[in-house]
């Protein structure tokens, strides 16, 4: 579904802020694969999803999806084999514009922006429906300006504009890191049961072992631009915190550091 | 006071006339969030091209089709510098600024060039204000129209996005240099539209007429939105707040001219106007957040 072959990415090379943020990255997704991503500061999981995304594009390597290579393509047109939600909950929706229209904009993606009414009365309905399933209340507020609504609401929403159009690769960068504990587990249910149903591929980087676990079929550990771990299967189920945090201490021969991962142990 | 009510229709006229040119204001300082500096060489150009075609023998309606047509010309020059050359939008719009005052002056042949009412069939001029005024209210009816169903569409939608969120417009597909080329090419056509209006009120075009029109436009822009901003939530109305705006800004003019004030000043009137309108909201976040309310007050807020 997804292949990274050979990515080498270094952000301001030849410089004293050098930075080696990939390094010979490899990495197959299956159809259907639910992955988990966790590893240190600095591991290069952030740049791995936005060079999927096409923020930047890599120094060397290549990435397909479903065969296509998209290496060189620009963001606005990848976006149309992708759903992506941010780790900031304002990131992921245009806070000046109306509910409605931000999912417009969302059912949009991947066709072309004519002269034709941007919102059918046939889709307010189709809108209403997929916004009930989130039990917030926000059917009965389409046209609400998205800047009025809570971070999680936000969140909640992105992850519904994300996943409306059927996203061959589903991109999730800590998107639950910025939301308070209670609303973080909905968002992270709702994550899991929009992935499920809609039988979607997903990336997810999380700062939460338990999540990583208890999450996905698959898990990958990152380490300075590599994948140190990848455990998939009957195997990923029996994992524990503890198995996690001996296997980064043998694989890298360091203690795992990222501040957010100890804190919310 | 007579002076002045005389002069009220024309000033009416004028400020919806400088009103068209402040709603391709709005477009680029309120939905793309950018401030585009082309407009005070893009109006002189719509002046221009309008005196010159219709001196030339052009009719009056593809003149102002040409007027519109070389306005927007000058948002594609300003669009591409930033969006293919990379040059910050400011300084892109001051580029094409400074460079259209030679092609002003290139269409022009000379610093200014009349166009009498008497040889020329005209929409507005300023010997017949009524009828200006009615015109001016028309045209600035279907301008308000035409971009009020063009933002209702999937590619006006796509503008407020950029404009919005330039992360989320991406995520979402959009390619958002074409939007906001797309849309200072709507907007500097727009104010050469204006350019063209005004070039018939007063019957010449000159080559500094723009200077300080971004100024103006700002102010209707302003000025609409803080009287009308609380009233006014419906798109179309927000733009016929802008064109209120600058009947309003023309207006005051008006009286402070009438006042005595030194007409010589009036630039600096206007820039001092617009410092005040644009600090207003900093300087009321900043008292905000420096004085400590009292609990009673804080707790009468939570209540509501």
């Amino acid at each position: 579904m997804l292949q990274i072959k050979n990515v080498y990415k270094t952000f301001n090379p030849g410089t004293i802020n050098e930075k080696k943020a990939l390094r010979n990255l490899n990495l197959t997704l299956e159809d259907g694969d639910f992955v988990t991503v966790i590893g240190g500061n600095g591991a290069g999981k952030s740049t791995m999803l936005n060079m999927i995304a096409g923020v930047f594009p890599p120094d060397a390597g290549k990435i397909l999806i479903d065969d296509i290579d998209v290496t060189r393509l620009p963001e606005h047109k990848r976006a149309a084999y992708l759903g992506r939600v941010f780790q900031d909950p304002m990131m992921g929706t245009a806070a000046d514009m109306w509910i409605e229209e931000n999912m417009a904009l969302a059912a949009g993606r991947g066709e072309k922006r004519g002269l034709h009414w941007a919102i059918k009365n046939k889709q307010r309905e189709e809108f209403k429906e997929l916004l009930k399933e989130l039990d917030l209340g926000l059917e009965n507020r389409l046209s609400t300006k998205v800047g009025l609504l809570s971070g999680g609401q936000r969140q909640a929403l992105t992850l519904l504009m994300a996943t409306m159009k059927r996203p061959k690769l589903l991109l999730l960068d800590e998107h639950t890191a910025a939301l308070d504990p209670k609303t973080a587990a909905k968002v992270l249910e709702l994550s899991e049961k929009l992935i499920r149903e809609e039988g979607l591929t997903a990336l997810m980087i999380t700062h939460n072992m338990k999540d990583a676990i208890h999450y996905g079929n698959r898990l990958i550990m990152m380490n300075e631009g590599q994948i140190i771990l990848d455990i998939k299967g009957e195997e990923k189920k029996k994992l524990t915190v503890e198995d996690l945090l001996r296997a980064f201490t043998r694989l890298s021969g360091n203690e795992f550091v990222n501040d957010r991962a100890l804190l919310a142990k | 006071m007579i002076g002045f009510l005389n002069a009220l229709p024309g000033a009416a006229a004028q400020g919806i006339m400088w009103g068209i040119m402040a709603i391709g204001v709005y477009i680029t300082y309120k939905i793309l969030d950018v401030a585009d500096l082309t407009v005070d060489g893009s109006f002189a150009t719509g002046a221009a091209v309008l005196v010159v075609s219709m001196t030339s023998g052009l009719s009056l309606p593809l003149s102002m089709v040409l007027a519109f047509g070389a306005g927007s010309l000058t948002g594609l020059a300003t669009g591409l510098l930033h969006t293919k050359l990379g040059i910050p939008f400011i300084l892109a719009g001051i580029l094409t600024q400074l460079g259209l005052y030679s092609v002003n002056l290139g269409i022009l042949g000379k610093a200014n060039m009349t166009l009498s009412n008497r040889n020329y069939q005209l929409l507005v001029n300023r010997k017949d204000v009524y009828s200006s005024l009615i015109i001016s209210i028309i045209f600035a009816a279907v301008i308000i129209g035409i971009l009020y169903w063009f933002f209702g569409t999937s590619m006006g939608h796509a503008l407020r996005a950029t404009g919005c969120n330039l992360a989320m417009a991406r995520a979402n597909g959009i390619n958002t240099n074409t939007s906001q080329v797309i849309a200072i090419i709507i907007s500097n056509g727009l104010v050469a539209l204006s350019g063209a209006l005004t070039a018939q009120w007063q019957g010449s075009a000159d080559v500094g007429m723009g200077r300080g029109a971004i100024v103006i436009g700002l102010a209707a822009v302003i000025i609409g939105e803080v009287i009308f901003g609380k009233v006014f939530k419906n798109f179309a109305l927000r733009l016929a707040g802008v064109i209120l705006g600058g009947v309003i800004y023309y207006v005051v003019i008006t009286v402070v001219l009438n006042l005595g004030f030194d007409a010589n000043y009036l630039k600096l009137l206007s820039a001092s106007v617009v410092a005040v309108f644009l600090a207003i909201p900093y300087w009321k976040k900043s008292w905000q957040e420096t004085r400590v309310k009292e609990i009673k007050e804080v707790e009468e807020n939570a209540a509501d």
